[in-house]
């Protein structure tokens, strides 16, 4: 059937629904199937590395709060470990520990987020969103106790964390983890049998393994394509060897496994959290001493953690002064966007979007 | 536990195979030529023992005498890692090859590196610049631009 | 042959009134064309209103509650606003048609309800092919989708009005068809009639026509699940993306129109239009619009919406089958019962839904896949 047909530019964004920020698609297509793609972004680029060259060290934390802004905590938590390995300090019991809760509550968020986003884009016009979102406010509740803040804590230290939690924070996070359970338990019902959000989802968009290893992907975009790598085991920061938890993997790569991926993981997440609440300190340090301007000897270091979006890495060169003399973030949005041209090319316009938010982009992170 | 290994032992390795490649070795890090920084790239990622698949970061540093590019480097099989690192002395026309042949997740890291930094990567495939718009004057993470 | 025609006629068509009332053509004419605008017009913004507050509802979350007592004057609010905003026009578009459009796919949803019965022999006009006209004028609504997606010089609402052009197509065979059934089973065209004859409600004698019409009808008036012509997550808003002010609401009036007029026509095919024992008739109907619409605002809180070929895989290969299925099965009904079916068909009807969906379910598959195209050199 060989109808003569010309391809067309569509823009998709940057001022669009479904772009997750300010991200700009220049869809070359032919009829409804896309031809080939390029992402254009930068829109929110502000200078962060630029910036952290002339902040101090403790004073660098609030901007990486709006890197991911929907995982601030991660975030502070990557670059205390990286100061904390430039100098060789020690961090307390009780404030890994109320480190490690904090990560995974924020884990647990930003996958709210990141699967409420995937089905707006699929087209359920906010009802599932709308849900999670109930649960993320109950999240932000405990957060304000603790630091003050909804969305950009500000909360790490390099050697522990700013300040003690009240005391009605342990109850309320008791009395949360008591719920979430139920909570996960309705959203797989209402999603993962769905057969639209399957046949929308299902064999669409897939990477496969060799692919997304050689495009520097990590997270869950790698694991559901069936590598199980995750620093938390691999390679553990902090205390997470102490923790009993699994990694979960998908099997082909699709955009269903991503969202898999992130269910079961916010399981996984709620595991950690439990353990931590038995284990924690009643009373101790929350942080140690440390000079009120650091100045860590002259070297470099890079860290990286598991962030919810992947593998985020901060790459710091110090020169034994009060600011950072090279300051990098290995963003894992912007590494992750890397495989978009290859997975969206042969699909329709519908496809694209459910592609795009699965691979779950922060563009805070991808522009810095 | 990922085992970050000693730069010296991985020039150890490499000595005999590349014997001009390697600048210097530490601890942290080793320094290759830039020249023949493809094949040494190529060997890292091939060879059994090494096989290192996943490319983690590529990072650019300014010291005034020259730029320094910083290749970190992970391995899946073996859990270990490795921290490569790259010289490139000419200041108005740094040109170092590109590494999107072995591993395409370079692809956006070295674009970022040429717009910020101002240094080409030759046999990229679209090196244009990806967070400032075309036609922006200077590249911002130099040390003498502000 | 004459049996059963003479059956019919005796329990069905002399029990039908001619609208006549208040009496004298110009007058009947004229309380009635009143009647059916401020139906539509007062029941549209109580849809509205109901509309939103239940997908609040759904969405653990209030709807709006501010507007006049309990939120109910939210459309008016909007239509203030709509009116007072600027009406832009893109620099490229075609005037005529980009003005022509709004009009063109608002008002033929008022000439359905010339057929729509609201008590026994009160319509407009009692048309002995009320069926025909109905599946006719429902669909020019088309054409101004169309034009409006045509005339806005806008990629997004070219896709936009392509995608509606082919669902309605492909869906208005499925919307004959179980049409048909009812006609069949009814023996007549005309809405009254149709009305007269459900002893008992045809959505339990047709269980299989009623689901087919449901979906159809809300592909065509392009609701959720099936509402990717104006998909807000990816074509930012189709075919009205180029349009403020008056115009967009007029759109969106249609929009809301439509659903009326579907699931009046829904009420009236299948759950016996004014039909009820103790309140008035017009009341009744308007109940029973008030039920359907309900299940159309639960699948658009619940599911999420299909793509475009996974759509037309749906009318094509799923419901256009069924539908003719269930033509042959009502025929054969009519026959064997000719005086009207007894209540012994409703499980007879249930069972054969039942086996036919699960059949067809197994068979079919949703949509194609990757499209293999040639690679692009990057530039």
């Amino acid at each position: 059937m060989a109808i003569n047909t010309e391809t067309f530019i569509l823009n998709i964004g940057p001022v669009h629904m479904s772009t997750h920020g300010v991200f700009r698609m220049k869809a070359v297509m032919d009829g409804e199937v896309i031809v080939d793609i390029e992402p254009v972004f930068g829109y929110l680029h502000r200078g962060i590395e630029k910036l952290a060259e002339q902040r101090t060290y403790t004073g660098i934390i609030p901007l990486t709060d709006r890197l991911d802004y929907t995982a601030s905590m991660s975030n502070n938590l990557a670059h205390c470990l990286a100061v904390e390995k430039l100098m060789g300090i020690r961090v307390p019991e009780r404030a890994e520990y109320l480190r490690v809760i904090m990560v995974e509550l924020q884990r647990i968020c930003a996958h709210f987020l990141a699967i409420g986003a995937i089905l707006n884009d699929c087209g359920a016009w906010g009802t599932p969103m709308m849900y999670m979102f109930r649960e993320r406010e109950k999240i932000f509740d405990l957060f304000e106790m603790a630091s003050g803040q909804r969305l950009t804590y500000n909360y790490m230290r390099p050697g522990g964390v700013s300040q003690d939690v009240p005391e009605e924070f342990m109850p309320a996070l008791k009395k949360l983890i008591a719920q979430l359970p139920g909570y996960f338990e309705e959203y797989d019902q209402l999603l993962s049998k769905n057969e639209i959000f399957l046949a929308r989802t299902k064999k669409i968009g897939i990477l496969t393994r060799e692919m997304a290893i050689n495009s520097s992907a990590s997270g869950p975009v790698l694991r559901a394509s069936g590598i199980k790598w995750d620093i938390r085991k691999a390679d553990p920061y902090s205390i997470y060897d102490r923790f009993e938890f699994e990694i979960p993997t998908g099997e082909t790569g699709d955009c269903f496994d991503r969202y898999w991926v992130r269910m079961q993981e916010m399981w996984q997440s709620l595991r950690i959290i439990e353990q931590a609440v038995k284990q924690i300190p009643e009373k101790g340090e929350i942080r140690s001493k440390v000079p009120a301007l650091i100045r860590p000897p002259v070297g470099e270091v890079y860290t990286r953690i598991e962030s919810p979006k992947g593998e985020l890495g901060f790459y710091i060169v110090s020169d034994h002064s009060i600011a950072p003399y090279r300051y990098h973030v290995r963003s894992p949005c912007l590494i992750n966007l890397t495989t978009l041209r290859d997975l969206v090319i042969g699909w329709k316009i519908a496809d694209a979007i459910v592609i795009f938010g699965s691979i779950d982009i922060c563009m805070g992170e991808v522009d810095r | 536990m990922t085992v970050a290994l000693s730069g010296i032992e991985v020039a150890r390795q490499l000595g005999p195979r590349f014997p001009e490649a390697i600048i210097e070795s530490s601890n942290q890090a080793i320094v290759v030529k830039k020249e023949q920084l493809t094949a040494v790239m190529d060997y890292l990622k091939n060879s059994p023992e090494l096989s290192f698949s996943f490319l983690s970061d590529i990072t650019a540093t300014d010291y005034f005498d020259y730029f320094e590019i910083t290749y970190q480097l992970t391995s899946f099989e073996h859990n270990h890692k490795l921290t490569v690192k790259t010289r490139c002395y000419d200041r108005n026309k740094p040109v170092v090859p590109s590494v999107t042949g072995l591993w395409q997740g370079a692809n956006f890291m070295e674009r970022e590196i040429f717009d910020l930094m101002g240094i080409e990567f030759s046999g990229h495939p679209n090196l244009k610049r990806i967070f400032l718009w075309e036609g922006f004057a200077g590249h911002p993470l130099r040390k003498d631009y502000l | 042959m004459a049996a059963m025609q003479n059956a019919l006629t005796n329990t069905v068509f002399l029990n039908a009134i001619a609208p006549d009332w208040p009496g004298g053509f110009w007058w009947h004419w004229l309380v009635f064309s009143l009647i059916i605008i401020l139906f539509v017009m007062g029941i549209v913004i109580g849809l509205v209103f109901f509309e939103r507050r239940v997908i609040g509802f759904f969405q653990a979350r209030r709807g709006p509650n501010r507007t006049g007592p309990f939120g109910t004057l939210q459309l008016i609010a909007d239509g203030i606003k709509g009116l007072l905003k600027e009406d832009i026009i893109p620099s490229t578009a075609d005037k005529l048609v980009h003005w022509l459009a709004p009009i063109i796919a608002f008002f033929p949803v008022f000439l359905i309800f010339a057929v729509i019965p609201f008590a026994n022999g009160a319509m407009l006009v009692d048309l002995n092919i009320g069926v025909i006209y109905i599946l006719a004028i429902s669909s020019i609504s088309t054409i101004g989708i169309f034009m409006a997606g045509w005339g806005s010089s806008n990629k997004y609402s070219m896709l936009g009005a392509m995608r509606d052009v082919a669902a309605v197509v492909s869906y208005e065979i499925p919307v004959v068809l179980s049409a048909a059934s009812v006609v069949i089973l009814a023996g007549s065209m005309s809405l009254n009639q149709i009305v007269l004859a459900q002893n008992i409600p045809y959505i339990l004698l047709q269980p299989l026509g009623f689901l087919l019409f449901f979906i159809s009808g809300c592909a065509e008036i392009n609701r959720s699940p099936f509402d990717l012509l104006e998909a807000d997550s990816e074509i930012v808003a189709g075919y009205h993306t180029e349009y403020s002010g008056m115009k967009y609401l007029a759109f969106m009036i249609a929009e809301y129109s439509e659903a009326l007029a579907m699931s009046a026509i829904i009420a009236t095919f299948f759950l016996a239009g004014w039909k009820g024992p103790l309140l008035p008739p017009w009341l009744w109907l308007i109940v029973k619009i008030f039920a359907v619409f309900f299940v159309m605002i639960w699948l658009r809180g619940t599911l999420p919406r299909v793509r475009i070929d996974q759509l037309m895989a749906l009318a094509w290969k799923f419901l256009f089958p069924l539908a003719i299925l269930n033509l042959i099965i009502t025929g054969v009904e009519v026959l064997v019962w000719p005086a009207g079916l007894p209540w012994v068909a409703v499980p007879i009807n249930f069972a054969i839904t039942a086996v036919l969906i699960l059949l067809w379910s197994r068979l079919y598959k949703f949509g194609w896949g990757r499209v293999e195209v040639h690679r692009v050199e990057q530039s």
